[in-house]
């Protein structure tokens, strides 16, 4: 029961008192006024009124002749009371909101009908959203709706999310570290032998003391093994961290892969190919490289600086104090930079794409490119591209360029610091020269490291990004979310329940309210003008998509609770478009069911009609056919496609325009072969042609979202409805249809 | 291909559903019609087209200038209950700089917040800075010109260019 307390906090004092016998029903916030400016409002229905919130509220008596229609365009919607003598109010709302607004239409609906008929309304259904008060499904206790909506950023840590795809190699890498820090310690040790070198061998003999051979033969013997030592760690060290990101770029990439995969169409439908070719390609890439090469330096560099930090230290605090105050102004600097590299390499990677973006446009368009001769102005569209690629490349380099020299002077600087402040300790007798010969050599590796170190920002910046665009695609949850507990799929019959079916596609209403029952076996005629929801019925229907409002069942059981491979593999889909995969025919015939038989494949080969022509090619049913099936013509495709349909032997089957795209005698020969496809199963067919349909049991005329008309051809041909138009404009349209070449004797020709 | 209604003589009036009526040249009444830009943001105000409720083309205008001072008010009231393009003024905030993100804006309709799925969202238009904001319920939302926005706003919106 919604009470005043289930009122937004804003509105409960806002209310006008209500009549002690007078009940809250509804409430439906809005947020434009009727001005269309973003506004709140609240319109809210009790027992006998509606109220509305204004600059006074508004209050409206139900009566029988009051109605409330909701209509939506572009990102919009409108609700209007109306009575017989016109209209009486408007609201207005952005499309987030609509589910509220149906649900209270709805609500007003009942209430309305009660008031009229004096009986208490129908009790209310199910526990609702509170945020669009969409009936909840059964057991879920988040709206699937709103959870869709809730809209939570990638971390800035995304880099580190990659540790999901590193566990599994956690032993690997814990050797590959311990190597690492032997490997380090390992390159620490000549410049410390540089000191006894200096001290007891070089300056003594300047002081005419002879040279020790065999200590000499000792301590070179010792930069030599320390070096051959470090060799060996650092080859282990490294083949064993190339080895293990190599596998985990090769995981992220199959894993974004497969949920790519099982993405809902809607994703596909928003996002450009070549977009989502670099990203798995370039960016996983991009990912391993960082992992393999830079990541591993900076580990390296981080150990190299605190194991020369504590030596440092170790030999003389006071110049070794002096050496490391260069530090926090190149880490005060990367830190600067960062912010400013990190959003230069997103926008180079978004530029990247666009440049992939014009090639994936391009190259499957090529036939229209050549015959309408543009090949010029595509080349021109990826030089733009790709000068806009140039142009964030050099705005972003002109930052860099000045980062690392600037880093290179300040080691210098670092280095000119330590001689003098080495000279004057020297002179002063704190230090031996050994000591400032060590300090020099292991500054100049420090700062070699901090240099390379510096580096690292720019491609931890490219790898994070890249991660976040990987992230991106593993994020998104499919509109088509596989239910949390599956029901199992009971046998399939082929009957199909739509109740009160409505789909949304971005802020379009494409269907409303449509309600079709089709019995085990029947087969469905699809009929209308083209945009008028045939296609995203069938869509709705293959659960390519779920439906924004109702529901559809088959054999009693919600399409949103099995699993989604479970029920797809009951249907059989034959596309206007039919798309064969590269491979031989019999790969692509038995794609839906990869393990049948040689028979079964040309079984069903044979009753697509498509077995003559397979012998004919070259090599039979191992020829091979292209990316877009070239060498085979329109209908041979289809008919193909057809078998592919036959041989999983579908309860359900779905023909979307599936001859439309062949001229007649071809048509003819996939009509025969479909009639064998259609025997015992349910058939939603589309057809363009309604002569193709007489066979259908019943025919479904749907317009502009609705099915305005149900019956058989003659039925609906004698109602002299939607269907008779559509019929008798198709017929005269042959008749009066112009040859090509010919022109209507009004039309002027534009100029 | 079919030729444009021609430009005849007709009224328009409003009832009192609120809905236009058109009484075309020949005498007949149509309720429920809707005027549409056939060049929504390229040329708003060439080419307007009055579609019956069925959705079928009655009238072609071919710029609304010029059409007599009473069915061109009425065109531009009806246009303006139906459009909704919220101009942004000003971006106040944003929750992140990737995607999807929540800005807070100042648009010529008032203050609101809109979701944006992701970069590809916002559209290059021909003008000079001019951009088409998409956002998560299909809203769109206009920049007319990036170089104009304060430069807070500017800084924020070129990290999603």
């Amino acid at each position: 029961m919604t009470t005043i307390d289930t009122l937004p906090q804003a509105w409960q004092g806002e209310l006008p008192p209500l009549a002690p016998d007078e009940q809250l029903i509804a409430w439906l916030e809005i947020d434009l006024d009727d001005q269309l400016a973003f506004r709140p409002g609240l319109i809210a229905l009790t027992s006998y009124r509606v109220l509305a919130s204004g600059d006074n509220w508004v209050s409206r008596s139900l009566t029988t002749t009051l109605s409330l229609a909701h209509h939506d365009h572009a990102g919009v919607g409108t609700l209007e009371l109306e009575d017989s003598s016109g209209r009486l109010a408007r609201w207005r709302y952005t499309l987030g909101r609509n589910p509220a607004a149906l649900r209270f239409e709805r609500e007003f609906t009942r209430q309305r009908d009660s008031v009229a008929s004096g009986l208490p309304p129908s009790p209310a259904v199910a526990a609702a959203c509170p945020i669009c008060q969409m009936p909840l499904p059964p057991d879920e206790e988040e709206c699937p709706n709103c959870a869709r909506e809730l809209h939570t950023p990638p971390s800035t840590w995304t880099l580190l999310r990659l540790w999901r795809f590193a566990e599994p190699y956690k032993m690997q890498l814990l050797a590959g570290f311990l190597l690492t820090l032997a490997a380090t310690a390992a390159t620490l040790v000549p410049p410390y032998l540089t000191m006894p070198l200096m001290d007891d061998i070089l300056i003594p003999f300047q002081n005419g003391k002879p040279i020790d051979t065999v200590k000499v033969a000792w301590l070179l013997a010792g930069l030599l093994g320390s070096a051959v030592f470090a060799w060996g760690l650092s080859w282990a060290r490294t083949y064993i961290l190339a080895l293990v990101s190599e596998r985990i770029g090769a995981d992220l990439r199959t894993t974004t892969y497969e949920h790519l995969m099982k993405l809902s169409l809607e994703y596909f439908g928003g996002k450009r190919t070549g977009d989502l070719l670099a990203r798995i390609g370039t960016e996983t890439d991009r990912i391993n490289v960082f992992l393999s090469l830079h990541l591993l330096d900076f580990a390296t560099d981080i150990l190299m600086i605190v194991m020369t930090a504590i030596i440092l230290f170790s030999i003389n605090p006071w110049l070794a104090l002096v050496t490391l105050i260069p530090l926090p102004i190149i880490a005060w600097m990367i830190h600067i930079v960062r912010d400013k590299l990190r959003t230069g390499f997103e926008q180079i990677d978004r530029v990247w794409s666009e440049v992939t973006s014009v090639l994936a446009d391009t190259i499957p368009g090529i036939r229209v490119v050549k015959a309408f001769a543009q090949e010029a102005r595509e080349a021109q569209r990826f030089r733009d591209a790709n000068r806009h690629n140039l142009e964030v490349n050099d705005r972003l380099n002109r930052v860099w360029s000045l980062f690392a020299p600037t880093v290179g002077l300040l080691t210098e600087i670092g280095i000119l610091v330590v001689w003098a402040f080495g000279i004057w300790l020297v002179g002063h007798d704190q230090i031996t020269v050994g000591v400032l010969t060590a300090f020099l050599a292991y500054i100049s590796r420090f700062y070699n490291r901090l240099d390379a170190m510096s580096r690292i920002v720019s491609v931890t910046q490219k790898a994070a990004a890249g991660a976040k665009r990987i992230f991106d695609i593993l994020d998104h949850v499919s509109s088509v979310p596989e239910p949390a507990n599956p029901v199992e799929m009971p046998p399939v019959r082929g009957g199909i329940d739509i109740q009160n079916v409505g789909f949304r596609y971005g802020n379009r209403a494409i269907l409303r309210g449509v309600d079709l029952n089709i019995a085990p076996g029947e087969m469905i005629g699809l009929v209308g003008h083209s945009g008028s929801g045939k296609s995203t019925l069938v869509n709705l229907i293959c659960r390519f998509y779920d439906v924004t409002e109702g529901q559809i069942k088959v054999e009693g059981v919600d399409l949103r609770s099995v699993r989604v491979a479970d029920y797809r593999k009951h249907i059989g889909l034959v596309l206007q478009e039919p798309f064969l995969f590269f491979g031989t025919i019999a790969e692509n015939i038995a794609y839906g069911k990869p393990d049948a038989t040689r028979t079964e494949i040309v079984a069903a080969a044979r009753a697509a009609h498509a077995h003559e022509f397979i012998l004919r090619q070259p090599f039979g049913y191992d020829s091979l056919v292209g990316e877009r099936g070239q060498s085979l013509s329109g209908g041979e495709r289809q008919r193909i496609s057809i078998a592919r349909a036959l041989l999983i032997d579908p309860k359900i089957l779905i023909l979307d325009e599936a001859t439309s795209a062949v001229d007649t005698e071809t048509e003819f020969e996939i009509q025969s072969a479909l009639n064998n496809l259609i025997r015992g199963r349910t058939t939603i067919a589309i057809a363009h042609r309604l002569s193709t349909l007489r066979r259908a049991d019943r025919l479904v005329v749907m317009d502009r979202g609705r099915i305005v008309e149900i019956g058989q051809h003659e039925d609906l041909m004698a109602k002299e409805g939607h269907y008779w138009r559509l019929y008798q404009a198709q017929t005269k349209q042959l008749d009066a249809l112009p040859a090509l070449g010919e022109t209507l004797p009004a039309m002027e020709v534009a100029a | 291909m079919s030729r444009p209604p021609v430009s005849s003589p007709f009224t328009l009036s409003r009832n009192s559903f609120g809905r236009l009526v058109l009484v075309g040249a020949d005498g007949t009444a149509h309720d429920g019609v809707t005027p549409i830009r056939a060049f929504a943001i390229s040329a708003p105000d060439d080419g307007i087209a009055l579609l019956s409720a069925e959705g079928k083309e009655l009238q072609w205008i071919e710029n609304l200038a010029n059409l007599p001072e009473a069915s061109r008010a009425l065109i531009i009231d009806e246009l303006a209950q139906r459009e909704f393009m919220p101009a942004i003024h000003r971006i106040i905030s944003v929750s992140s700089y990737a995607t999807p993100s929540t800005w807070e804006v100042e648009t010529d309709r008032g203050a609101t917040s809109l979701i944006l799925k992701s970069e590809d969202d916002i559209r290059r238009l021909r003008g000079p800075g001019a951009l088409l904001v998409a956002d998560s319920q299909g809203i769109h939302f206009l920049i007319r010109d990036r170089k104009m926005l304060d430069a807070h706003s500017q800084k924020i919106l070129k990290r999603f260019l």
